[in-house]
């Protein structure tokens, strides 16, 4: 009786951690396997501790260089597609035009149209124009395909904005530059800062558009992918054991600023 | 003091008006506010009243016309170059900025460096000192609405203008508010234009009051004037209550006109009807209802001589405290409107108790008879909407 009361009193605990660690157990795993130290190429099956991947993180040949790779084209398209789906997204809710209905839905369409689909089509598009496949090819369908994204995040945030901010800041002396820089920046950055990060996420790591526009270029996920058919060496899960621990560090000195901003104010 | 600053904040419209595709918000329209007066835009929503307030502070641009502070034409000019600030609706505090940056705001963007001193003697004045760090989400709507006008005055501008700044409160705190924002005028001594579609916010604050509806001024007075003297009856049902009599004029007696409604005759003192007032013109006779008297229809006889009268059913009464306020069928006019001290009631005042009804025709004013009797008269239901 006692334990079923318990239970009761306590379910919606218990879902919850179990829910937490059904999302986390993957990224235990890596890290638990960043420290094995593996008999053969796989990686695979747990021998002995050992920091030995550690202490030499770009032992691997090529992996360093598709991960640096990776990150910049990352980088380029979050800074390409946060500038021009912020643009579109004011432009979507601040005017009124002939095609904005159809521009509305159209921008959707990446969105919810399969992967292999597009970079099926993107790779036919870039062999007729006679591009050479590489760098370039992947940025710009990187920026392309994480343009919706960002339209969608930062168009939520500028149709929640009162109009009537910008009026009062112009009322207030402040001239169009600086109504722009003061008011309505401020005002949108969480919905920019959201849409960059999801760009900079989804541009990382994705694959299949990666893979038919790449030609010879090799980026950090293309990489784990090649050499997991020959051995996967143990510096692939440090890289992945890094780059969870930058993410949690980021979420919580995000929260922590938010803290002390709340405290102050109070 | 000089001539020139003494008239700088006058606001001068000439001819202004603004259309949008083929509707019309304000019809071309003049009006001066003086240099220091407290004026308020009285009128229901959509008259135009809020489309003039912007157009002054150069949100909206005007179709024709044009917009003077004091000798400058500012009609040119965007809102950020025009010496005017606005307390809007709903305040549009800047959610990301505290308060001590949102009342900074202004003086920042004329690139003033030390604001420290100024923003807390602002802050003092609206008795928020306290409250400098905190955001706007933090504060009561009495809070915001008074760090909107600390936002707004620090900068000294010419003119303020008050799009319904207190349209978000409740009754109590909008009283309150009222003698807050009147104090402050009469302490800064700066031309206040006021939006509302309160008439009794109107009245209690303002010097001058301006009635529109449909996009034109209908009558322009300080509220006492406008109380007693409407010219329209828009403005007679708009503000406060009014009766009105279907009357013909019957003859002239001296400065008075003799008016016949039925079996009743009214007099009216010529120089109180706007209306025609040649023998046989149709007019409005209108009395307010705190104004007429009610004596029961036994005690008929020990009414005065010389007050206008007519005879009447009480159909209905309510107790309201101050006064009692009746509804009364007469044959001149249904349901007349009568509001009478709580002071010796008599007890045969009740429903059904025949009447009559008597006042000093000095109350009396009168309109002509070519208008619609019950304009104005619906803002009862749309007050208590808004």
């Amino acid at each position: 009786m006692a334990v079923l009361r318990w239970l009761r009193r306590n379910l919606v605990v218990i879902a919850g951690l179990c829910t937490l660690a059904y999302l986390l157990l993957p990224n235990v795993v890596v890290t638990v396997f960043s420290f094995n130290k593996p008999k053969g190429r796989f990686n695979y099956s747990w021998q002995e501790f050992s920091t030995d991947a550690w202490r030499d993180p770009c032992g691997v040949a090529d992996m360093c260089g598709s991960l640096s790779l990776s990150l910049q084209i990352a980088a380029w398209a979050t800074i390409g597609a946060t500038v021009l789906g912020t643009m579109i997204a004011f432009a979507l809710v601040r005017y009124r035009f002939r095609a904005r209905g159809a521009i509305n839905s159209l921008i959707f369409l990446p969105m919810a149209m399969p992967e292999v689909v597009m970079a099926a089509s993107l790779l036919t598009l870039f062999l007729n124009m006679g591009a050479q496949l590489g760098f370039w090819t992947v940025l710009i369908a990187h920026i392309m395909f994480c343009l919706s994204f960002v339209v969608t995040a930062v168009k939520a945030r500028v149709m929640s904005m009162d109009p009537r901010l910008e009026q009062a800041a112009q009322d207030l002396y402040a001239g169009p530059v600086q109504t722009f820089l003061r008011v309505t920046l401020p005002i949108a950055a969480p919905g920019i800062a959201a849409g960059a990060l999801l760009a900079f996420a989804l541009s990382f790591d994705d694959f299949i558009i990666t893979n038919f526009n790449a030609g010879s270029t090799v980026t950090f996920p293309m990489f784990v992918w090649g050499s997991a058919q020959r051995g996967t060496p143990v510096q692939i899960n440090v890289i992945g054991t890094a780059m969870f621990l930058v993410a949690v560090l980021l979420v919580l000195a995000g929260m922590l600023a938010g803290k002390r901003r709340n405290k102050q104010s109070r | 003091m000089t001539t020139a600053q003494e008239h700088g904040g006058d606001v001068r419209l000439t001819g202004i008006s603004k259309t949008y595709g083929s509707f019309t918000a304000v019809h071309p329209l003049d009006l001066t506010v003086p240099q220091g007066s407290f004026f308020a835009l009285l009128g229901a929503s959509g008259c135009g009243k809020t489309t003039t307030l912007r157009m002054i502070a150069g949100l909206e641009e005007p179709s024709s016309g044009t917009v003077h502070l004091g000798d400058q034409d500012v009609t040119a000019l965007p809102p950020y170059k025009r010496p005017v600030n606005t307390v809007f609706q709903s305040y549009a505090l800047f959610p990301h900025l505290d308060i001590f940056e949102n009342v900074a705001f202004g003086l920042r963007r004329r690139g003033i460096k030390s604001v420290k001193k100024q923003v807390g003697e602002m802050l003092d004045l609206v008795q928020l000192g306290e409250q400098a760090r905190k955001k706007p989400h933090q504060l009561s709507g009495g809070q915001q609405q008074r760090v909107a006008v600390a936002r707004a005055l620090i900068n000294h501008p010419k003119v303020l203008l008050l799009d319904e700044p207190l349209g978000a409160l409740d009754l109590k705190l909008r009283r309150q508010m009222q003698l807050e924002l009147k104090r402050i005028q009469t302490e800064v001594g700066i031309t206040f234009v006021h939006v509302t579609h309160d008439q009794e916010e109107a009245m209690t604050m303002a010097d001058t009051v301006a009635v529109m509806n449909g996009g034109r001024v209908e009558q322009l007075g300080a509220p006492a004037d406008l109380y007693e003297n409407p010219r329209t009856t828009f403005v007679a049902n708009f503000l406060g209550t009014s009766n009105f009599i279907e009357a013909e004029v019957a003859a002239r007696s001296g400065d008075d006109l003799i008016l016949k409604a039925g079996d009743c005759k009214l007099t009216l003192p010529t120089a109180r009807c706007t209306g025609p007032t040649a023998t046989g013109a149709k007019v409005l006779a209108g009395v307010r209802p705190e104004k007429i008297s009610l004596t029961h229809a036994d005690d008929a006889g020990r009414i005065p001589e010389g007050r206008n009268r007519i005879t009447g059913r009480i159909a209905d009464s309510s107790f309201i405290g101050v006064s009692t306020q009746y509804v009364i069928d007469s044959p001149a006019c249904d349901s007349f409107e009568v509001y009478a001290q709580n002071i010796e009631r008599d007890a045969r005042l009740t429903p059904g108790a025949e009447v009559v009804l008597h006042w000093n025709p000095a109350h009396t004013f009168g309109l002509d008879a070519a208008q619609d009797v019950e304009a104005g008269a619906s803002k009862v239901e749309e007050d208590a909407s808004a």
